[in-house]
């Protein structure tokens, strides 16, 4: 007697289908299916600091700090295929800048701010840059040493306020800028992602991460592209690092943390690498959880590492895409 | 004259650092991340067995060697094994298994834990004293390193040339399909060199650490490193990382009399930038930047 | 008059570790024709690709693109200048749709500066070369993830993508491979066709009889040395080619 075997089998619905080119403009549950996630999205992060108290509002803003950072790490990981294992070198790279532009020449947030994340950005693009040309692994490893070689070297050359770090710096006007500033700057940059990985450039880094001689065999200057993507990266992360710096009003060593290494990797590997959104899902699970456990000390660190590497090996597609390919597709039980 | 000692001595414990971490890369392929932590975790095992449960000091170094080994395997098993052939999962999942041990390492309170931190914990020199050498006085221990250096070493070399293990090692290391051909198994061989370097790392550290304290810090500045040698030296060279260890080990050293202690971070991390801009691949790497792969 | 080689490469040699992989191998390509490779298993012929297209550094020896001295420039700026190689194992973006694939070249400087600007709808152009190189466009091919593509469409792609470049010469690493028969007499018209357009070729090949209906001039390799030049029917009665390929006959 033949055993009856089942399998999964997974259809794209019919209104995805349908919505696939221009004819989802063609109806309203069409676009409604469609914009509903965006909607959600961008609705939920709008209207979510009007119901908490000013405690987690405060951790909200360091939700949106550590969103930023995943979803740099997400799109150099899969989109670039740079695992960046050192995001902390960014925060500490915008907020060491901003805090100093603000601390020793007076300049206000509202200026210290975009220049601190441009500046920090060109700088850590730079410090990345020799190590472009190598292998993937290298770029692993020296993102990884160089929150810690900053830290050693500021003790060492005792600058920028060494172990105590400056304080009493401005800090943003009120809670409210502080929440929306840093949301905005999540929206803007998950949709300028969303929007560049499927224009020509972002089809080219793909390309160089499934398969960089054949694109260097197309013409294309490989180290530069990869460059480009750094740089935007970094853009994003030394935003957070300045915004962070005018969020507490000081800057010390703490900036270049690992948990500003550690955490936006667990935040993407739960939220689902590739996505872009599923980081930021991500962060803003896991630092309220976080956040909850304060009193624990370390654990915290244990703890997103665990689950980090439980979903990597059990559930490597994490949230985001599950939820998304639910969204998307049905499944059924087929006989086989 | 002394820093031809010091610098020597710096140099061995480089390479002893690095040894274990290059066999891994060599022939797994996976950058193990988590080797500080393990040589940091040994060192704090050998302490437990010694002061909380009184064993003798060499039981307890056999005891903590056997676990780091184990937990190399382990950490391959159930974690590397799954993802191998995704390098960017490998690497993540490394990164995490080492922040886990190293800051776990740091926990307070939970169950009575007391932390690893602060400058109390230490282990005792295998043999206490100095003795003059070449008008230097130069303690027992910092010799037993360098004399360990050279053991570790050679036992390697003759393992991996004399022994089957050994050479399937070296096997998967050169050509890993033309290895699986011939009938080695690259799980197991990965599973063994992890076992080995883990074990390595923690016989760097029951050597090492006697010199100093036992600190969790300590787990991030051996992984760093490890990292370095291997970079400065070209990634799976082993001759390179030995020569890596000595430059870098004589470099510091020589900064440090110069410019005084602190200056060594910024030594290396200019020797590093140096390597990556003018020779990319490492001293003596074998491996071109961005290789041609078939 | 002799005419000036598009290509010339002088005394190469590359060693890896104590492997001898190309010694000594000299010869030219001259503009409009398709000059064929042929050598055993391990002669060293994709190793000469790459030491001639820039990925690997060749220790001694001279490579000259139209005179101009190109030995160990990156692969990127030898493919702008107009020489452009098939990868033998093939990889395609697996996750794009095959004509995003050709996104890539049509991004070089070299496309750029020939098109004088903005390429215009460069999906359109994708689409026109890939219908160029037999993706039926009717059929939806070129829309096709380029993964599941079977093996004829995947070598075709990788013409697609050297021809992406307007190219001046294709060095072609046994695109024959793998196909069945039928599937490489539909690659021969495209082959010429691309002759005729003026491309010039050299054909790393297996498939001898597939590859002498094409080359008028045949180099034959062996470890690593070239060891015969001339027309196909000559080289193959060489002594030296039959031993290579065939073996010494053993007396008695």
């Amino acid at each position: 007697m033949a055993e009856r075997e089942r399998r999964r089998r997974r259809l794209d619905r019919s209104i995805k289908v349908r919505t696939g080119g221009l004819y989802a403009l063609s109806s309203w549950s069409e676009m409604a299916y469609l914009l509903v996630p965006r909607v959600v999205l961008i609705g939920g992060l709008l209207v979510l600091p009007l119901f908490v108290d000013m405690y987690w509002q405060r951790v909200l803003c360091s939700a949106g700090i550590y969103a930023l950072l995943a979803v740099g790490f997400d799109f150099l990981a899969e989109y670039v295929g740079l695992v960046c294992l050192g995001g902390a070198f960014f925060i500490g790279a915008g907020g060491y800048i901003s805090g100093l532009l603000n601390a020793h020449f007076g300049l206000h947030p509202f200026f210290s701010i975009p220049i601190a994340t441009v500046a920090g950005a060109i700088i850590s693009t730079l410090v990345l840059l020799p190590c472009l040309r190598l292998r993937g692994i290298y770029f692993a490893i020296i993102s990884f040493m160089f929150p810690l070689f900053a830290v050693y070297i500021i003790i060492a050359l005792n600058v920028f306020g060494s172990t105590e770090g400056i304080s009493a710096l401005d800090t943003l006007p009120n809670i409210w800028t502080e929440i929306y500033l840093i949301f905005a700057a999540v929206i803007l940059a998950l949709f300028a992602l969303r929007r560049l990985v499927n224009e020509d450039i972002g089809i080219i880094l793909k390309g160089i991460k499934d398969n960089d001689q054949s694109v260097r065999a197309s013409g294309i200057d490989i180290t530069a592209y990869k460059t480009r993507a750094v740089f935007i990266a970094a853009l994003i992360g030394c935003f957070g690092g300045a915004y962070l710096s005018h969020l507490y009003g000081w800057l010390g060593l703490s900036l270049f943390a690992m948990d500003f290494s550690i955490l936006p990797i667990a935040a993407t590997v739960l939220g689902g690498m590739g996505s872009l959104v599923g980081p930021v899902l991500g962060a803003f699970i896991l630092t309220p959880m976080s956040e909850a456990l304060r009193g624990f000390g370390q654990l915290r660190v244990v703890l997103y590492c665990l689950i980090l590497i439980a979903f990597m090996v059990y559930k490597p597609e994490g949230l985001m895409n599950f939820l998304e390919r639910k969204y998307h597709q049905f499944e059924a039980w087929v006989e086989v | 004259m002394d820093i031809l000692i010091y610098g020597t001595v710096n140099s061995v414990v480089f390479a002893l650092i690095a040894v274990g971490f290059t066999l891994v890369y060599g022939v797994a392929r996976v950058p193990n991340f988590a080797h500080g932590s393990i040589y940091v975790l040994v060192g704090f095992l050998t302490w437990s067995f010694v002061n909380d449960f009184n064993l003798h000091y060499a039981l307890a170094i056999l005891i903590s060697l056997i676990i780091a080994a184990l937990l190399g395997l382990i950490i391959y098993r159930f974690v590397l094994m799954r993802l191998r052939g995704m390098p960017t999962s490998e690497i993540i999942s490394s990164f995490a298994v080492s922040l886990i041990i190293l800051e776990g390492l740091r926990m307070q309170g939970i169950a009575g834990f007391k932390g690893f931190i602060g400058p109390f914990y230490m282990l005792q020199p295998f043999i206490e004293g100095k003795i003059s050498v070449l008008g230097v006085y130069v303690d027992y221990q910092r010799l037993i390193i360098i004399g360990a250096g050279l053991a570790v070493v050679a036992l390697l070399w003759l393992f991996t040339r004399y022994t089957k293990t050994g050479l399937s090692l070296r096997a998967i290391a050169q050509d890993e399909r033309a290895a699986m051909m011939l009938g080695v198994n690259s799980d197991r061989t990965a599973m063994i060199s992890l076992a080995i370097g883990s074990a390595l790392a923690g016989l760097a550290a029951v050597i090492i650490l006697p010199l100093g304290n036992v600190t969790a810090e300590a787990g991030y500045k051996v992984l760093i490193y490890a990292l370095a040698v291997c970079i400065i030296g070209g990634l799976g060279s082993w001759a390179g990382a030995v020569l890596a260890s000595f430059v870098i080990g004589f470099a510091m050293k020589i900064s440090t009399a110069l410019f005084g202690a602190l200056w060594e971070s910024v030594v290396l991390v200019g020797t590093i930038i140096l390597i990556l801009l003018f020779k990319p691949s490492g001293l003596l790497g074998k491996q071109k930047e961005l290789e041609e792969r078939v | 008059m002799v005419k000036e080689p598009v290509l010339q490469v002088k005394g190469l040699h590359k060693a890896f570790g104590g492997v001898q992989a190309i010694a000594n191998v000299s010869f030219s390509l001259y503009e409009g024709e398709v000059l064929g490779v042929i050598g055993p298993n391990g002669s060293g012929k994709t190793t000469l690709v790459n030491l001639i297209t820039g990925f690997v550094r060749p220790d001694t020896g001279e490579v000259r693109f139209r005179g101009k001295n190109i030995t160990g420039i990156q692969p990127h700026k030898i493919a702008n200048l107009g020489l452009t190689r098939t990868f033998q194992v093939m990889r395609p973006y697996h996750s794009l749709t095959a004509f995003k694939n050709l996104i890539v070249p049509l991004n070089s400087p070299r496309v750029h500066r020939t098109r004088g600007g903005k390429l215009g709808d460069r999906d359109a152009v994708a689409i026109d070369i890939l219908e160029e190189v037999g993706f039926e466009r009717d059929a939806r091919v070129p829309y096709k993830i380029a993964g599941s593509l079977p093996l004829g469409y995947l070598k075709r792609l990788e013409l697609a993508r050297c021809m992406a470049l307007r190219p001046e010469v294709i060095i072609c690493d046994e695109i024959f491979s793998g196909l069945s028969m039928s599937e490489i007499t539909s690659l021969v018209p495209l082959l010429e066709r691309l002759q005729l357009d003026g491309i010039t070729l050299m054909m790393i090949e297996h498939r001898l009889r597939e590859l002498f209906r094409l080359t008028n001039r045949v180099i034959v390799m062996n470890f690593g040395a070239k060891i015969a030049e001339g027309l196909p029917e000559e080289v193959l009665q060489d002594p030296g080619v039959k031993k290579a390929y065939l073996g010494t006959e053993t007396k008695g």
